[in-house]
Protein backbone atom coordinates (compact mmCIF):
# COMPACT_ATOMS: atom_id res chain seq x y z
CA UNK A 1 0.00 0.00 0.00
CA UNK A 2 1.65 3.23 -0.98
CA UNK A 3 0.27 6.10 1.45
CA UNK A 4 0.81 9.99 1.34
CA UNK A 5 0.98 11.53 4.47
CA UNK A 6 0.42 16.10 4.92
CA UNK A 7 2.74 17.84 7.38
CA UNK A 8 1.69 20.83 7.65
CA UNK A 9 3.52 23.81 10.00
CA UNK A 10 1.03 25.79 12.67
CA UNK A 11 2.46 28.12 14.87
CA UNK A 12 3.68 26.62 18.40
CA UNK A 13 0.50 27.25 20.99
CA UNK A 14 3.37 27.25 23.74
CA UNK A 15 4.31 31.19 22.75
CA UNK A 16 2.07 33.75 23.69
CA UNK A 17 -0.25 35.28 20.07
CA UNK A 18 0.00 38.02 18.71
CA UNK A 19 -2.09 39.85 16.20
CA UNK A 20 -0.38 42.21 13.19
CA UNK A 21 -0.44 45.81 12.37
CA UNK A 22 -4.16 44.98 9.91
CA UNK A 23 -5.83 43.81 13.32
CA UNK A 24 -7.53 40.97 11.13
CA UNK A 25 -4.54 38.05 10.82
CA UNK A 26 -2.04 36.38 13.46
CA UNK A 27 1.20 38.01 13.65
CA UNK A 28 3.97 34.92 12.44
CA UNK A 29 6.85 37.03 12.18
CA UNK A 30 8.54 35.84 15.67
CA UNK A 31 5.87 32.36 15.89
CA UNK A 32 7.80 29.65 16.46
CA UNK A 33 6.34 26.55 14.06
CA UNK A 34 5.90 23.14 15.04
CA UNK A 35 4.27 20.06 13.07
CA UNK A 36 0.37 19.91 13.51
CA UNK A 37 -0.20 17.48 15.95
CA UNK A 38 -2.67 15.79 14.23
CA UNK A 39 -0.81 15.39 11.07
CA UNK A 40 1.71 13.96 13.28
CA UNK A 41 -0.07 11.19 14.07
CA UNK A 42 -1.28 10.58 10.83
CA UNK A 43 2.35 10.26 9.87
CA UNK A 44 2.34 7.78 13.00
CA UNK A 45 -0.04 5.55 11.55
CA UNK A 46 1.53 5.58 8.29
CA UNK A 47 4.29 4.20 9.24
CA UNK A 48 2.52 1.63 11.43
CA UNK A 49 0.53 0.33 7.97
CA UNK A 50 3.83 -0.09 6.45
CA UNK A 51 5.17 -1.89 9.30
CA UNK A 52 2.57 -4.59 9.21
CA UNK A 53 2.97 -4.82 5.47
CA UNK A 54 4.43 -3.70 2.24
CA UNK A 55 4.26 -0.59 1.35
CA UNK A 56 5.83 3.06 1.25
CA UNK A 57 5.49 6.09 3.45
CA UNK A 58 5.42 9.39 0.94
CA UNK A 59 5.44 12.71 2.99
CA UNK A 60 4.41 15.87 1.53
CA UNK A 61 4.41 19.08 2.84
CA UNK A 62 4.60 22.82 1.59
CA UNK A 63 7.68 24.78 1.86
CA UNK A 64 6.41 26.92 4.42
CA UNK A 65 8.04 27.72 7.85
CA UNK A 66 10.18 25.69 9.16
CA UNK A 67 9.46 22.50 7.52
CA UNK A 68 12.71 20.93 6.40
CA UNK A 69 13.21 19.94 10.13
CA UNK A 70 9.74 18.67 10.45
CA UNK A 71 10.95 16.31 7.10
CA UNK A 72 14.10 15.48 8.30
CA UNK A 73 12.34 14.24 11.23
CA UNK A 74 9.62 12.55 9.00
CA UNK A 75 12.49 11.06 7.08
CA UNK A 76 14.19 9.45 10.22
CA UNK A 77 11.35 8.12 11.53
CA UNK A 78 10.94 6.00 8.28
CA UNK A 79 9.29 7.99 5.08
CA UNK A 80 10.71 6.56 1.98
CA UNK A 81 10.40 10.08 -0.16
CA UNK A 82 9.61 13.57 0.91
CA UNK A 83 8.13 15.85 -1.75
CA UNK A 84 8.01 19.35 -0.66
CA UNK A 85 5.86 21.51 -2.73
CA UNK A 86 6.61 25.33 -3.76
CA UNK A 87 4.86 27.72 -1.74
CA UNK A 88 5.74 31.46 -2.75
CA UNK A 89 3.84 33.24 -0.54
CA UNK A 90 4.61 35.54 2.01
CA UNK A 91 1.52 34.36 4.81
CA UNK A 92 0.74 31.27 5.93
CA UNK A 93 -1.18 28.50 3.77
CA UNK A 94 -5.00 28.60 3.92
CA UNK A 95 -6.43 25.55 3.65
CA UNK A 96 -8.28 26.51 1.03
CA UNK A 97 -4.99 27.84 -0.59
CA UNK A 98 -2.97 24.64 0.32
CA UNK A 99 -5.46 22.44 -1.07
CA UNK A 100 -5.03 23.46 -4.69
CA UNK A 101 -1.22 22.69 -4.93
CA UNK A 102 -1.15 19.51 -2.36
CA UNK A 103 -3.94 18.09 -4.43
CA UNK A 104 -2.04 18.73 -7.45
CA UNK A 105 1.28 16.66 -5.83
CA UNK A 106 -0.68 14.22 -4.75
CA UNK A 107 -2.23 13.61 -8.25
CA UNK A 108 0.94 12.86 -9.63
CA UNK A 109 1.82 10.68 -6.63
CA UNK A 110 -1.38 8.35 -7.10
CA UNK A 111 -1.09 6.89 -3.43
CA UNK A 112 -3.79 4.24 -1.98
CA UNK A 113 -4.35 6.32 0.81
CA UNK A 114 -3.68 9.66 1.77
CA UNK A 115 -3.71 10.46 5.61
CA UNK A 116 -4.22 13.53 6.90
CA UNK A 117 -4.32 15.25 10.47
CA UNK A 118 -8.47 15.86 10.78
CA UNK A 119 -7.69 19.37 12.01
CA UNK A 120 -4.83 22.20 12.48
CA UNK A 121 -5.65 24.83 14.85
CA UNK A 122 -5.15 27.67 12.81
CA UNK A 123 -8.12 26.70 10.46
CA UNK A 124 -10.68 29.14 10.27
CA UNK A 125 -12.57 28.83 6.97
CA UNK A 126 -11.67 25.56 5.46
CA UNK A 127 -10.68 21.89 6.60
CA UNK A 128 -7.78 20.46 4.30
CA UNK A 129 -8.61 16.90 4.43
CA UNK A 130 -12.01 17.12 2.89
CA UNK A 131 -10.89 19.78 0.59
CA UNK A 132 -8.23 17.32 -0.88
CA UNK A 133 -11.02 14.27 -0.70
CA UNK A 134 -12.97 16.71 -2.97
CA UNK A 135 -10.32 17.68 -5.62
CA UNK A 136 -9.36 14.55 -6.09
CA UNK A 137 -12.19 12.74 -6.45
CA UNK A 138 -12.09 10.72 -3.96
CA UNK A 139 -14.09 9.27 -0.60
CA UNK A 140 -13.57 11.32 2.94
CA UNK A 141 -14.22 10.03 6.72
CA UNK A 142 -12.72 11.99 9.41
CA UNK A 143 -11.88 11.58 13.16
CA UNK A 144 -10.18 8.69 12.56
CA UNK A 145 -8.24 6.93 15.58
CA UNK A 146 -6.71 3.82 14.47
CA UNK A 147 -6.57 2.16 10.48
CA UNK A 148 -5.90 -1.59 10.29
CA UNK A 149 -5.31 -2.30 6.55
CA UNK A 150 -7.71 -5.32 5.22
CA UNK A 151 -6.57 -8.67 4.09
CA UNK A 152 -8.01 -8.00 0.36
CA UNK A 153 -5.14 -5.29 0.29
CA UNK A 154 -7.93 -2.80 -1.15
CA UNK A 155 -9.75 -1.46 1.98
CA UNK A 156 -8.24 -0.29 5.13
CA UNK A 157 -10.70 -0.79 8.61
CA UNK A 158 -11.01 2.53 10.80
CA UNK A 159 -11.83 3.73 13.80
CA UNK A 160 -14.26 7.12 13.91
CA UNK A 161 -14.62 8.34 17.37
CA UNK A 162 -17.34 9.47 18.59
CA UNK A 163 -18.74 11.29 22.16
CA UNK A 164 -18.63 8.65 25.23
CA UNK A 165 -15.16 6.55 23.76
CA UNK A 166 -17.49 4.96 21.80
CA UNK A 167 -15.99 3.88 18.13
CA UNK A 168 -17.97 3.19 15.22
CA UNK A 169 -16.03 1.09 13.01
CA UNK A 170 -15.91 1.48 9.06
CA UNK A 171 -14.76 -0.17 5.94
CA UNK A 172 -13.35 1.91 3.46
CA UNK A 173 -12.81 1.39 0.00
CA UNK A 174 -9.47 2.56 -1.44
CA UNK A 175 -8.21 5.20 -2.96
CA UNK A 176 -9.39 7.05 -0.10
CA UNK A 177 -8.35 10.32 2.34
CA UNK A 178 -8.61 9.73 5.81
CA UNK A 179 -8.34 12.87 8.48
CA UNK A 180 -6.90 11.04 11.57
CA UNK A 181 -7.03 12.19 14.83
CA UNK A 182 -5.12 9.68 16.80
CA UNK A 183 -2.61 6.47 15.68
CA UNK A 184 -2.90 3.49 17.34
CA UNK A 185 -0.10 4.16 19.11
CA UNK A 186 1.59 7.78 20.08
CA UNK A 187 4.09 8.80 17.37
CA UNK A 188 7.40 7.84 18.14
CA UNK A 189 10.38 9.55 19.61
CA UNK A 190 13.52 9.54 17.07
CA UNK A 191 16.87 10.42 18.46
CA UNK A 192 18.78 13.50 17.35
CA UNK A 193 21.44 11.69 15.86
CA UNK A 194 19.14 9.97 13.53
CA UNK A 195 17.49 13.27 12.27
CA UNK A 196 20.98 14.54 11.84
CA UNK A 197 21.38 11.58 9.77
CA UNK A 198 19.00 11.80 7.89
CA UNK A 199 19.70 15.16 7.24
CA UNK A 200 22.89 14.25 5.13
CA UNK A 201 20.95 11.74 3.52
CA UNK A 202 17.51 12.67 2.63
CA UNK A 203 17.27 14.27 -0.55
CA UNK A 204 13.51 16.09 -1.13
CA UNK A 205 11.87 16.11 -3.99
CA UNK A 206 10.76 19.90 -5.18
CA UNK A 207 8.08 20.55 -6.92
CA UNK A 208 6.48 23.48 -8.00
CA UNK A 209 2.68 24.02 -9.17
CA UNK A 210 0.54 25.58 -11.17
CA UNK A 211 -2.07 25.49 -9.62
CA UNK A 212 -4.06 29.25 -8.45
CA UNK A 213 -5.10 30.18 -4.26
CA UNK A 214 -8.56 28.59 -3.71
CA UNK A 215 -10.65 31.47 -2.60
CA UNK A 216 -12.81 30.83 0.82
CA UNK A 217 -15.43 33.56 0.31
CA UNK A 218 -15.01 34.64 3.86
CA UNK A 219 -12.94 37.70 5.09
CA UNK A 220 -11.47 37.78 8.35
CA UNK A 221 -12.05 41.63 9.77
CA UNK A 222 -10.33 41.66 13.29
CA UNK A 223 -8.63 39.34 15.42
CA UNK A 224 -8.12 39.13 19.35
CA UNK A 225 -7.17 36.57 22.17
CA UNK A 226 -10.30 36.19 24.13
CA UNK A 227 -11.05 38.19 27.67
CA UNK A 228 -8.18 37.13 29.93
CA UNK A 229 -9.47 35.23 33.07
CA UNK A 230 -13.02 36.33 32.61
CA UNK A 231 -14.48 34.39 35.19
CA UNK A 232 -11.89 32.80 38.04
CA UNK A 233 -10.95 34.38 40.95
CA UNK A 234 -7.28 33.26 40.55
CA UNK A 235 -5.25 32.30 43.72
CA UNK A 236 -1.76 33.72 44.16
CA UNK A 237 1.57 32.98 46.34
CA UNK A 238 3.46 30.02 45.91
CA UNK A 239 2.68 26.59 45.39
CA UNK A 240 2.44 25.22 49.11
CA UNK A 241 0.24 28.49 49.43
CA UNK A 242 -2.05 27.72 47.05
CA UNK A 243 -2.34 24.17 48.08
CA UNK A 244 -3.32 25.47 51.40
CA UNK A 245 -5.96 27.89 49.51
CA UNK A 246 -7.20 24.86 47.48
CA UNK A 247 -7.70 22.61 50.64
CA UNK A 248 -9.39 25.43 52.88
CA UNK A 249 -12.11 25.89 49.51
CA UNK A 250 -12.59 22.58 49.63
CA UNK A 251 -12.75 21.70 53.18
CA UNK A 252 -15.71 24.87 53.24
CA UNK A 253 -17.58 23.48 50.59
CA UNK A 254 -18.16 19.74 52.41
CA UNK A 255 -15.55 17.99 49.59
CA UNK A 256 -12.97 16.76 52.05
CA UNK A 257 -14.40 13.74 53.74
CA UNK B 1 -32.41 32.02 -5.64
CA UNK B 2 -31.65 31.59 -2.00
CA UNK B 3 -34.35 31.97 0.80
CA UNK B 4 -33.93 33.75 3.89
CA UNK B 5 -34.02 29.88 5.57
CA UNK B 6 -31.52 28.72 8.27
CA UNK B 7 -31.29 25.28 8.08
CA UNK B 8 -29.83 22.75 11.27
CA UNK B 9 -28.71 19.34 10.89
CA UNK B 10 -30.52 17.45 13.44
CA UNK B 11 -27.86 15.22 14.78
CA UNK B 12 -29.24 11.86 15.46
CA UNK B 13 -25.99 9.71 17.54
CA UNK B 14 -26.95 6.21 17.65
CA UNK B 15 -30.73 6.37 17.57
CA UNK B 16 -30.62 9.81 19.97
CA UNK B 17 -30.77 13.33 19.26
CA UNK B 18 -27.83 14.76 20.17
CA UNK B 19 -27.71 17.62 22.69
CA UNK B 20 -26.51 20.11 20.20
CA UNK B 21 -29.32 19.73 17.88
CA UNK B 22 -30.97 22.22 20.24
CA UNK B 23 -28.33 24.51 20.49
CA UNK B 24 -28.52 24.82 16.80
CA UNK B 25 -32.24 25.69 16.59
CA UNK B 26 -31.58 28.15 19.42
CA UNK B 27 -28.97 29.81 16.64
CA UNK B 28 -30.47 29.60 14.14
CA UNK B 29 -34.02 31.30 15.99
CA UNK B 30 -31.58 33.74 16.99
CA UNK B 31 -30.89 34.41 13.16
CA UNK B 32 -34.52 34.59 11.16
CA UNK B 33 -36.14 36.31 13.32
CA UNK B 34 -34.87 39.67 11.83
CA UNK B 35 -34.94 38.22 8.28
CA UNK B 36 -38.30 36.59 8.36
CA UNK B 37 -37.13 32.87 7.45
CA UNK B 38 -37.89 30.26 8.77
CA UNK B 39 -35.89 27.53 10.89
CA UNK B 40 -35.45 24.46 9.09
CA UNK B 41 -34.53 20.85 11.24
CA UNK B 42 -33.22 18.21 8.34
CA UNK B 43 -33.19 14.87 10.33
CA UNK B 44 -31.46 11.99 8.09
CA UNK B 45 -32.26 8.81 9.62
CA UNK B 46 -33.65 5.77 8.84
CA UNK B 47 -37.04 6.56 10.49
CA UNK B 48 -36.98 10.15 11.69
CA UNK B 49 -40.77 10.52 12.84
CA UNK B 50 -39.33 9.40 16.38
CA UNK B 51 -37.20 13.11 16.39
CA UNK B 52 -40.63 14.47 15.92
CA UNK B 53 -41.36 15.58 18.73
CA UNK B 54 -38.05 16.66 20.33
CA UNK B 55 -37.68 19.23 17.38
CA UNK B 56 -40.66 21.92 18.09
CA UNK B 57 -37.97 24.85 18.39
CA UNK B 58 -38.07 24.06 14.24
CA UNK B 59 -40.93 26.01 12.04
CA UNK B 60 -39.87 22.72 9.57
CA UNK B 61 -38.87 19.71 10.21
CA UNK B 62 -37.54 17.76 7.18
CA UNK B 63 -37.81 14.12 7.60
CA UNK B 64 -35.25 12.53 4.92
CA UNK B 65 -35.88 8.39 5.57
CA UNK B 66 -33.46 6.37 4.00
CA UNK B 67 -32.47 2.81 5.03
CA UNK B 68 -28.68 3.52 4.08
CA UNK B 69 -29.26 6.71 7.17
CA UNK B 70 -29.82 3.87 9.68
CA UNK B 71 -25.85 4.39 10.62
CA UNK B 72 -23.64 7.66 9.68
CA UNK B 73 -21.48 7.12 7.29
CA UNK B 74 -20.74 10.05 5.20
CA UNK B 75 -21.32 9.60 1.57
CA UNK B 76 -25.00 8.98 1.88
CA UNK B 77 -25.47 11.44 4.92
CA UNK B 78 -23.41 13.99 2.33
CA UNK B 79 -25.35 12.95 -0.89
CA UNK B 80 -28.89 13.77 1.12
CA UNK B 81 -27.64 16.93 2.93
CA UNK B 82 -26.69 18.18 -0.20
CA UNK B 83 -29.73 17.79 -2.03
CA UNK B 84 -31.74 19.26 0.84
CA UNK B 85 -29.15 22.38 0.95
CA UNK B 86 -29.08 22.28 -3.06
CA UNK B 87 -32.96 22.76 -3.83
CA UNK B 88 -34.14 24.56 -0.65
CA UNK B 89 -31.09 27.39 -1.26
CA UNK B 90 -30.89 28.37 2.46
CA UNK B 91 -29.14 31.70 3.69
CA UNK B 92 -26.50 29.65 6.37
CA UNK B 93 -26.22 25.52 7.17
CA UNK B 94 -25.55 25.18 10.92
CA UNK B 95 -23.40 22.10 11.61
CA UNK B 96 -22.47 20.97 15.10
CA UNK B 97 -18.60 21.05 15.59
CA UNK B 98 -18.75 16.99 16.67
CA UNK B 99 -17.78 13.80 14.92
CA UNK B 100 -20.17 13.74 12.09
CA UNK B 101 -20.22 17.37 12.01
CA UNK B 102 -16.04 17.29 10.92
CA UNK B 103 -17.08 15.06 8.27
CA UNK B 104 -20.37 16.72 7.02
CA UNK B 105 -19.56 20.58 7.21
CA UNK B 106 -16.08 21.10 5.13
CA UNK B 107 -17.50 18.13 2.77
CA UNK B 108 -20.90 19.90 2.41
CA UNK B 109 -19.02 23.18 2.02
CA UNK B 110 -16.25 21.92 -0.75
CA UNK B 111 -19.33 20.26 -2.58
CA UNK B 112 -21.26 23.45 -2.76
CA UNK B 113 -17.91 26.01 -2.91
CA UNK B 114 -19.77 27.37 -0.21
CA UNK B 115 -18.02 29.05 2.32
CA UNK B 116 -17.15 27.78 5.89
CA UNK B 117 -16.60 29.14 8.76
CA UNK B 118 -15.16 26.44 11.89
CA UNK B 119 -15.52 27.42 15.55
CA UNK B 120 -18.29 29.17 16.03
CA UNK B 121 -19.47 31.54 18.88
CA UNK B 122 -21.75 33.97 18.14
CA UNK B 123 -23.79 34.68 14.42
CA UNK B 124 -25.44 37.64 13.37
CA UNK B 125 -26.72 39.60 10.63
CA UNK B 126 -24.70 42.79 9.67
CA UNK B 127 -26.70 44.44 6.74
CA UNK B 128 -27.31 41.47 4.73
CA UNK B 129 -23.79 40.16 5.51
CA UNK B 130 -23.18 37.07 7.87
CA UNK B 131 -20.86 38.37 11.12
CA UNK B 132 -19.44 35.20 12.93
CA UNK B 133 -17.01 35.25 15.82
CA UNK B 134 -14.95 32.33 15.56
CA UNK B 135 -12.38 30.80 18.46
CA UNK B 136 -9.46 28.65 17.10
CA UNK B 137 -5.85 28.19 18.03
CA UNK B 138 -6.91 26.08 20.79
CA UNK B 139 -9.23 28.79 22.05
CA UNK B 140 -6.54 31.12 22.52
CA UNK B 141 -8.12 33.60 19.68
CA UNK B 142 -11.19 34.82 18.79
CA UNK B 143 -11.64 35.97 14.78
CA UNK B 144 -14.51 38.23 13.27
CA UNK B 145 -15.57 37.02 9.98
CA UNK B 146 -17.50 38.54 7.71
CA UNK B 147 -19.68 36.46 4.91
CA UNK B 148 -21.19 37.46 2.33
CA UNK B 149 -21.97 34.67 -0.54
CA UNK B 150 -25.18 32.40 0.25
CA UNK B 151 -25.12 29.60 1.47
CA UNK B 152 -22.56 29.78 4.08
CA UNK B 153 -21.71 26.63 6.00
CA UNK B 154 -20.99 27.46 10.13
CA UNK B 155 -20.21 24.72 12.31
CA UNK B 156 -21.17 25.78 15.57
CA UNK B 157 -19.16 24.87 18.79
CA UNK B 158 -21.33 22.67 20.86
CA UNK B 159 -21.79 24.87 24.66
CA UNK B 160 -21.85 28.34 22.58
CA UNK B 161 -25.80 28.44 22.51
CA UNK B 162 -28.25 27.24 25.21
CA UNK B 163 -31.46 25.62 24.15
CA UNK B 164 -34.18 27.92 23.42
CA UNK B 165 -37.73 28.15 24.66
CA UNK B 166 -39.25 29.71 21.87
CA UNK B 167 -41.55 26.89 20.01
CA UNK B 168 -41.69 27.17 16.12
CA UNK B 169 -44.11 25.82 13.92
CA UNK B 170 -42.85 22.78 13.83
CA UNK B 171 -44.68 21.31 10.71
CA UNK B 172 -43.50 17.82 9.25
CA UNK B 173 -42.26 17.48 5.52
CA UNK B 174 -41.19 14.14 4.02
CA UNK B 175 -38.66 14.36 1.91
CA UNK B 176 -38.33 11.82 -1.26
CA UNK B 177 -34.68 11.60 -2.18
CA UNK B 178 -33.93 11.42 -5.86
CA UNK B 179 -30.16 10.96 -4.70
CA UNK B 180 -29.18 7.56 -5.03
CA UNK B 181 -27.53 6.84 -1.59
CA UNK B 182 -25.36 3.34 -2.53
CA UNK B 183 -23.57 1.76 -2.75
CA UNK B 184 -20.79 3.92 -1.38
CA UNK B 185 -16.79 3.15 -0.91
CA UNK B 186 -17.44 3.78 2.95
CA UNK B 187 -19.40 1.43 5.29
CA UNK B 188 -20.36 1.38 8.48
CA UNK B 189 -19.85 -1.70 10.22
CA UNK B 190 -20.84 -1.81 13.77
CA UNK B 191 -20.80 0.72 17.10
CA UNK B 192 -17.60 -0.24 19.24
CA UNK B 193 -18.25 0.39 22.80
CA UNK B 194 -15.97 1.25 25.75
CA UNK B 195 -14.89 -1.45 27.29
CA UNK B 196 -16.04 -2.26 30.65
CA UNK B 197 -14.43 -2.56 34.40
CA UNK B 198 -12.20 0.93 34.56
CA UNK B 199 -13.50 3.43 36.57
CA UNK B 200 -16.70 5.24 35.15
CA UNK B 201 -15.60 8.83 35.33
CA UNK B 202 -19.07 10.10 34.49
CA UNK B 203 -20.40 8.93 38.02
CA UNK B 204 -17.38 10.61 40.20
CA UNK B 205 -17.66 13.28 42.07
CA UNK B 206 -14.70 14.55 42.31
CA UNK B 207 -12.27 14.30 39.66
CA UNK B 208 -8.46 15.45 39.25
CA UNK B 209 -8.14 16.14 35.63
CA UNK B 210 -4.49 16.00 33.55
CA UNK B 211 -3.59 18.08 30.47
CA UNK B 212 -0.28 18.41 28.51
CA UNK B 213 1.41 20.12 31.57
CA UNK B 214 1.61 16.95 33.19
CA UNK B 215 4.77 16.41 30.95
CA UNK B 216 5.19 12.55 31.37
CA UNK B 217 3.67 9.49 31.68
CA UNK B 218 5.31 8.97 35.39
CA UNK B 219 3.66 11.65 36.21
CA UNK B 220 -0.07 10.80 36.56
CA UNK B 221 0.98 8.43 39.58
CA UNK B 222 1.45 12.14 41.14
CA UNK B 223 -2.94 12.84 40.25
CA UNK B 224 -3.17 9.68 41.16
CA UNK B 225 -2.06 9.95 44.52
CA UNK B 226 -3.97 12.98 44.83
CA UNK B 227 -7.44 11.61 43.64
CA UNK B 228 -6.55 9.09 46.18
CA UNK B 229 -6.30 11.19 49.04
CA UNK B 230 -9.53 13.31 47.80
CA UNK B 231 -11.71 9.74 46.86
CA UNK B 232 -11.98 10.83 43.32
CA UNK B 233 -10.31 9.46 40.29
CA UNK B 234 -8.31 10.66 37.66
CA UNK B 235 -9.43 11.61 33.90
CA UNK B 236 -7.84 13.60 31.13
CA UNK B 237 -7.82 15.53 28.31
CA UNK B 238 -7.05 14.47 24.61
CA UNK B 239 -3.14 14.99 24.10
CA UNK B 240 -2.69 12.83 27.28
CA UNK B 241 -4.72 9.86 25.97
CA UNK B 242 -3.31 10.43 22.34
CA UNK B 243 0.03 9.81 24.27
CA UNK B 244 -1.15 6.19 25.84
CA UNK B 245 -0.80 7.44 29.26
CA UNK B 246 -4.17 7.32 30.42
CA UNK B 247 -7.22 5.07 28.48
CA UNK B 248 -9.61 6.97 26.60
CA UNK B 249 -12.28 5.67 29.20
CA UNK B 250 -10.78 8.70 30.76
CA UNK B 251 -11.04 11.48 28.06
CA UNK B 252 -13.22 14.49 28.91
CA UNK B 253 -14.06 16.48 25.97
CA UNK B 254 -15.88 16.50 22.56
CA UNK B 255 -14.59 13.09 21.99
CA UNK B 256 -14.38 11.65 25.40
CA UNK B 257 -17.06 11.62 28.33
CA UNK B 258 -19.43 14.53 29.53
CA UNK B 259 -18.85 14.81 33.21
CA UNK B 260 -20.44 16.86 35.78
CA UNK B 261 -19.04 16.38 39.44
CA UNK B 262 -19.01 18.68 42.09
CA UNK B 263 -14.89 19.26 42.03
CA UNK B 264 -13.07 19.42 38.35
CA UNK B 265 -9.72 19.85 39.52
CA UNK B 266 -7.82 20.77 36.37
CA UNK B 267 -3.98 20.33 35.96
CA UNK B 268 -1.92 21.80 33.34
CA UNK B 269 -5.08 22.11 31.37
CA UNK B 270 -4.95 24.70 28.45
CA UNK B 271 -8.79 24.31 28.19
CA UNK B 272 -9.45 24.15 24.65
CA UNK B 273 -13.19 24.51 23.11
CA UNK B 274 -12.80 20.58 22.47
CA UNK B 275 -12.33 19.67 26.27
CA UNK B 276 -14.57 23.07 28.10
CA UNK B 277 -17.50 20.69 25.84
CA UNK B 278 -17.33 18.00 28.27
CA UNK B 279 -16.59 19.47 31.76
CA UNK B 280 -17.98 23.32 31.95
CA UNK B 281 -21.18 22.68 33.82
CA UNK B 282 -19.28 21.03 36.54
CA UNK B 283 -20.36 22.54 40.20
CA UNK B 284 -16.80 23.26 41.22
CA UNK B 285 -13.91 24.16 38.50
CA UNK B 286 -10.47 25.09 39.85
CA UNK B 287 -7.59 25.17 37.32
CA UNK B 288 -4.17 25.49 37.51
CA UNK B 289 -1.65 26.38 34.45
CA UNK B 290 1.25 28.04 34.09
CA UNK B 291 -0.33 30.30 31.20
CA UNK B 292 -1.96 33.56 32.35
CA UNK B 293 -4.34 33.07 28.86
CA UNK B 294 -5.01 29.70 29.22
CA UNK B 295 -9.08 29.37 28.11
CA UNK B 296 -9.55 27.24 31.00
CA UNK B 297 -9.64 30.25 33.30
CA UNK B 298 -12.72 31.67 31.22
CA UNK B 299 -14.68 28.73 32.71
CA UNK B 300 -12.87 28.26 36.07
CA UNK B 301 -14.31 29.32 39.47
CA UNK B 302 -10.99 29.31 40.84
CA UNK B 303 -7.50 29.36 39.21
CA UNK B 304 -4.01 29.48 39.94
CA UNK B 305 -1.46 30.59 38.07
CA UNK B 306 1.69 27.68 39.05
CA UNK B 307 2.97 24.74 38.23
CA UNK B 308 0.97 21.62 38.50
CA UNK B 309 3.59 19.35 39.16
CA UNK B 310 4.91 21.50 41.67
CA UNK B 311 1.82 22.50 43.15
CA UNK B 312 0.64 18.29 43.27
CA UNK B 313 2.75 17.19 45.72
CA UNK B 314 1.97 20.56 48.01
CA UNK B 315 -1.76 19.72 47.60
CA UNK B 316 -1.44 16.11 48.73
CA UNK B 317 0.24 16.82 51.56
CA UNK B 318 -1.98 19.54 52.58
CA UNK B 319 -4.99 17.44 52.02
CA UNK B 320 -3.66 14.78 54.07
CA UNK B 321 -3.03 17.35 56.86
CA UNK B 322 -6.34 19.04 57.09
CA UNK B 323 -8.23 15.29 56.80
CA UNK B 324 -6.07 14.41 59.53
Amino acid sequence: MNIAVILRQVPDLIEPLEVDASGAALDLSAATFVVNETDDHALEQALLLKESGRGTVTVVALDFGEVDNTLYTAAAKGADRIVKVAWEQTQAPSPHAAAAPLAEALRTLAPDLVLVGVQAHDELDGVLAPLLATRLGLPYVGVIRGVKAAADGRTVVVCKEFPGAVMARLTVRLPAVLGILGADQPPRYVPVSRIRAAMKSTRFEEVSHAAGLGPSGIAVTRMAPPPAGARAEMLTGSEAEVAQRITELLAEKGLLK
Amino acid sequence: MSTSDILVLAEIQRGTLADITSELLAAARGLVSPSGGEVVAAVLAANGGAFVPALGAADRILLIDHPALANYSPEPYLAALGEVVGARAPRAVLIGATSMGWDLAPLLAARLDAPLALGCKEIAFEDSALRVTSSFCGGKMLAELRIDRTPAVLMVLPGAYRPGETPGKAQVESWKLSASLEPAAIRFDEFQLPEAGDVDITQQDILVAVGRGIQQKENVELAEQLAQVLGGAVCASRPVVDQGWLPPTRQVGKSGMTVKPKLYLALGISGAPEHQEGMKNSELIIAVNTDARAPIFDIAHYGAQVDALELLPALVEAVQARKG
